[in-house]
């Protein structure tokens, strides 16, 4: 490959965006790496004619300045978080080429998590992985990749195993994920080995632009201010130490298996968003149940409700239930459950309110209808119920009275007779029969009518009607 | 349109993409993740992306990302997982991304438990990241405002390139209510400052790292600027039977709810009560109540919030001792209830010779 003298395109001619010093050089000290690479990334992305889509994500770290230099959309990312900024970027703009261009210590020390996981999520971006074994930017403290017994300002007497650990070898670790298609280590010590990184950032680019997946290409790259050598020992030191350490090769490379495919920008999906998000179609409005009786307790007409029982005993459904229905016939509802863990196994309860103005607090601590569906709900929540108020009890599963006699008391042998139905679980619905037969909240037609605004499953409709007409035929049949 | 009953947490969504939001990066905590499932429920649909983050760091690093792309998107999370999201906000601020952050907060400090609190308004309304910015943060009190202001929070992030978070409690974010939506929607606009293909986009910084100390004082009095007309401009409360009130509750979320059953209940009892609920906590109705506390009817402010009373000093500023503040609260995941609150009101009232 022949190597090119003048200046890339994808390099502003005059660094303007630089704020001291001499405008037509870098800011990087002799004899280190990162301008070389800068360089083969521009060459590349010229000549694969893409430098209007690409978009370079800068490190913290020496390379925090790129965007001084590079003619591409630039964005400057928090330390380590290059792959999740670059992943964010990616995904509102598939058709862009996205480089996350990274230090060691940025990307294998506070940026493990950030760049394990875009590889393994095989983000369509390139990694250009710069590892000097050391942090320029801050004056050579140790970096996850300091070689063992290496001097540096954090590591004053060596990098010791026993403390530090080893150094971290970035292109195996993300050799050991599934979805990276291109992971190559390369070197900037002699032409060939220069050539060959040249190489490899191309590879990786070229990649992306096949729309092909994840590309790391891991630079050993010299730092001769942080290792406190002259530039071209540094050359030879990558040889004698890093290399042994960090082998150079490919680990992977699947370009060939994977067919390329263009890069296509995500449509912006604006029209039928109301159908999209399940929203009710317009003109479906809730009938009013204008003139439709109350119950002459002005309390039960706008009740405070709490339901109460197992989870698993569809008690929040239930509740559900008596919201939603009170919304399709126009009145202010709220429902409010009990949440997390206690749920699990243990017990549920969901305060619901009903009324005819806006609602105020949604929880009820004291209620005007008790909905008890084990013992632990009607110990707990019977105290709570105001005088005169109504006490919902599944009889077929609670086996002691009420304490209260300043109470209505209502025994509904829901679950015995949701199981003669076919199905324990309809207890629930058989207890909505019932409250709403002997409360006069609704008509028991009118929740059949509205079944399908809380219970999703269509095909469980034709069994919950059942239930709830049981329940209120249950109701008639004591008077 | 037609109502539908949804959770807080729903809605929020519902109202996001409608407002333009095709991007959700989150990572699930109770009890915010149905924001989470919604979103992975619906974004696909509507052509957007959903992505489930390795951590909370990483969700808002990616919103980062995708706010400097020029879309709108968001991140929703609650008090460990804001903790987290601390550093993308301060980056966002200081590159004037616009993007939603949603805290459906929860009792605290730590990893505390799961149950509704208020005590992460320090963390928001106050800024738990680095440097001189400010958050616009509203507070949605019911299902309705949850969507509401989905929609108004994407309109003022862009309006002023700035996080605007939407804090919530868990019962808001939990609870169901019926919500309805505007039938007719508007595209996002267009941004010219945003990275994205194209040759002009190629011309775009974004960035907040500026070493230069003259400049970068030049940004931060650019920012303060900003707040300044934010402050000026966009300060929200709804106020609840002000006219006559000698007491007057300021509280915000899911405890303005029951502070209006207790006012409720203390009007039939011929006390005068009212309540001023900020919807903005930053920018704070600190002229307003300065206003009330100029009444000469009005005799205390009390501030009713699920902490230990960290929005007390917010008032104490606004009133400036032009009259008594003073606090009621609950905490550790136990909502006040309306009763609770009453009894706080009588007492005071009864201590200044009663209301009647
Ligand atoms: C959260 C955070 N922690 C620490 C720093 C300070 N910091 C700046 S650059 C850097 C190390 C960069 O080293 P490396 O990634 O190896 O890049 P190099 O400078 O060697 O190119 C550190 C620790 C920071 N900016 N942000
Ligand atoms: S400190 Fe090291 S990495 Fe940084 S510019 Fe100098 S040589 Fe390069």
């Amino acid at each position: 490959m022949k190597v090119k003298l003048e200046k890339s395109k994808a390099f502003y001619d005059v660094y303007e965006r630089k704020p001291t010093g001499d405008k037509t050089v870098v800011h990087y000290c002799p004899g280190c790496g990162h301008g070389n690479i800068h360089k083969m990334i521009t060459e590349a992305i010229v000549d694969l004619g893409v430098q209007d889509r690409t978009i370079f994500v800068s490190p913290v770290g020496c390379s925090v300045f790129a965007y001084y230099y590079f003619d591409l959309g630039n964005i400057q990312a928090a330390h380590g978080r290059a792959p999740a900024v670059g992943t964010g970027v990616k995904r509102v703009h598939p058709d862009s080429i996205v480089i996350s261009y990274q230090g060691d210590g940025d990307l294998a020390a506070i940026g493990t998590a950030e760049i394990v996981h875009a590889a393994n999520r095989g983000e369509k971006m390139t990694v250009i992985f710069v590892n000097n074994a050391i942090y320029g930017m801050t004056g050579g403290q140790m970096a996850p990749t300091t070689l063992e017994g290496q001097r540096t300002t954090t590591s004053p007497y060596g990098r010791s195993p026993a403390n530090e650990g080893y150094p971290v070898r970035v292109a195996e670790l993300i050799n050991a994920l599934q979805a990276p298609v291109y992971i190559e280590r390369t070197a900037l010590t002699d032409a060939k080995s220069i050539n060959k990184t040249r190489q490899a950032i191309r590879k990786a680019l070229q990649y992306q632009v096949e729309n092909k997946g994840f590309s790391l290409v891991e630079v050993l790259s010299a730092c001769p201010t942080g290792w406190g050598i002259h530039p071209v020992q540094a050359r030879q030191w990558i040889k004698e130490n890093m290399e042994p350490v960090f082998p150079l090769g490919c680990l992977r490379d699947r370009g060939a298996e994977i067919p390329a495919s263009p890069l296509e920008p995500r449509p912006f999906v604006a029209e039928g968003l109301h159908e999209l998000l399940d929203h009710p179609a317009p003109g479906a409005e809730e009938e009013r149940a204008a003139g439709a009786p109350r119950p002459a307790d002005p309390f039960l007409g706008s009740p405070r409700v709490k339901v109460a029982g197992f989870g698993g005993q569809g008690v929040l459904l239930l509740g559900l239930g008596l919201a939603s229905v009170g919304m399709k016939l126009g009145r202010h509802v709220s429902w409010l459950p009990s949440y997390g863990p206690e749920m699990r196994g243990g017990t549920a309860n969901c305060s619901v309110r009903i009324s005819d103005e806006f609602i105020g607090a949604p929880i009820v601590n004291q209620s005007d209808i008790l909905v008890a569906f084990n013992r632990p709900s009607l110990e707990k929540f019977e105290p709570d119920l105001r005088p005169g108020g109504m006490l919902f009890y599944d009889s077929s599963l609670i086996d002691v009275s009420p304490q209260r006699s300043d109470i209505v008391t209502v025994a509904v042998p829901a679950t015995k007779l949701a199981d003669e139905l076919g199905n324990t679980k309809a207890a629930n619905m058989v207890m909505f029969g019932a409250i709403v037969e002997r409360t006069g909240l609704f008509a028991v037609a009118d929740v059949v009518r509205n079944l399908g605004s809380f219970i999703k499953l269509k095909k469980l409709i034709p069994l919950n009607e059942q239930a709830v007409e049981r329940g209120g035929a249950y109701i008639r049949s004591l008077a | 349109m037609a109502k539908t009953i949804l959770k807080g947490n729903e809605a929020v969504i519902h109202g996001a993409i409608l407002a333009g939001c095709r991007a959700y990066f989150g990572y699930p905590i109770t009890p915010a993740s149905e924001i989470a499932e919604t979103a992975a429920r619906y974004m696909p649909r509507v052509g957007g992306t959903f992505l489930q983050a390795e951590s909370e760091v990483a969700a808002v690093n990616m919103v980062y990302g995708a706010a400097g792309a020029g879309a709108r998107a968001m991140t929703a999370s609650s008090g460990p997982g804001i903790s987290l999201k601390m550093e993308g906000i301060s980056y966002m601020a200081g590159a004037e991304l616009p993007c939603v952050v949603v805290s459906i907060a929860r009792g605290g400090p730590g990893l505390g438990n799961i149950a509704p609190e208020q005590g992460d308004y320090h963390q928001v309304v106050w800024c738990g990241g680095h440097g001189n910015y400010h958050n616009i943060v509203l507070a949605p009190n019911s299902v309705q405002e949850m969507s509401d202001h989905a929609m108004l929070a994407f309109d003022l992030a862009d309006r002023y390139r700035n996080p605007v978070f939407i804090l919530t409690d868990g019962a808001i974010g939990q609870m169901m209510e019926p919500v309805e939506f505007p039938a007719e929607v508007h595209a996002p606009p267009a941004k010219e400052w945003a990275i994205g293909v194209g040759e002009r986009a190629r011309r775009n910084v974004v960035s907040s790292i500026n070493l230069d100390p003259d400049e970068l004082e030049q940004q931060n009095l650019k920012l303060a600027e900003k707040y300044a007309r934010i402050t000026e401009a966009e300060v929200r409360f709804e106020e609840y039977r002000l006219d006559d009130a000698e007491v007057v509750l300021v509280a915000y979320g899911i405890v303005s709810r029951v502070a209006r059953t207790a006012i409720e209940a203390l009007r039939r009892e011929g006390l005068r009560v009212g309540m001023l609920r900020p919807i903005t906590l930053w920018p704070f109705p600190a002229a307003r109540l300065r206003e009330l506390a100029e009444r000469p009817a009005v005799r205390e402010l009390l501030c009713v919030e699920m902490s230990t009373g960290q929005m007390v000093r917010d008032v104490e500023l606004a009133v400036l001792g032009r009259k008594p503040v003073s606090f009621f609260g609950r905490c550790g995941g136990n909502i006040p209830s309306d009763v609770e609150i009453a009894e706080q009101v009588r007492r005071r009232t009864a201590r200044q010779g009663g209301g009647r």
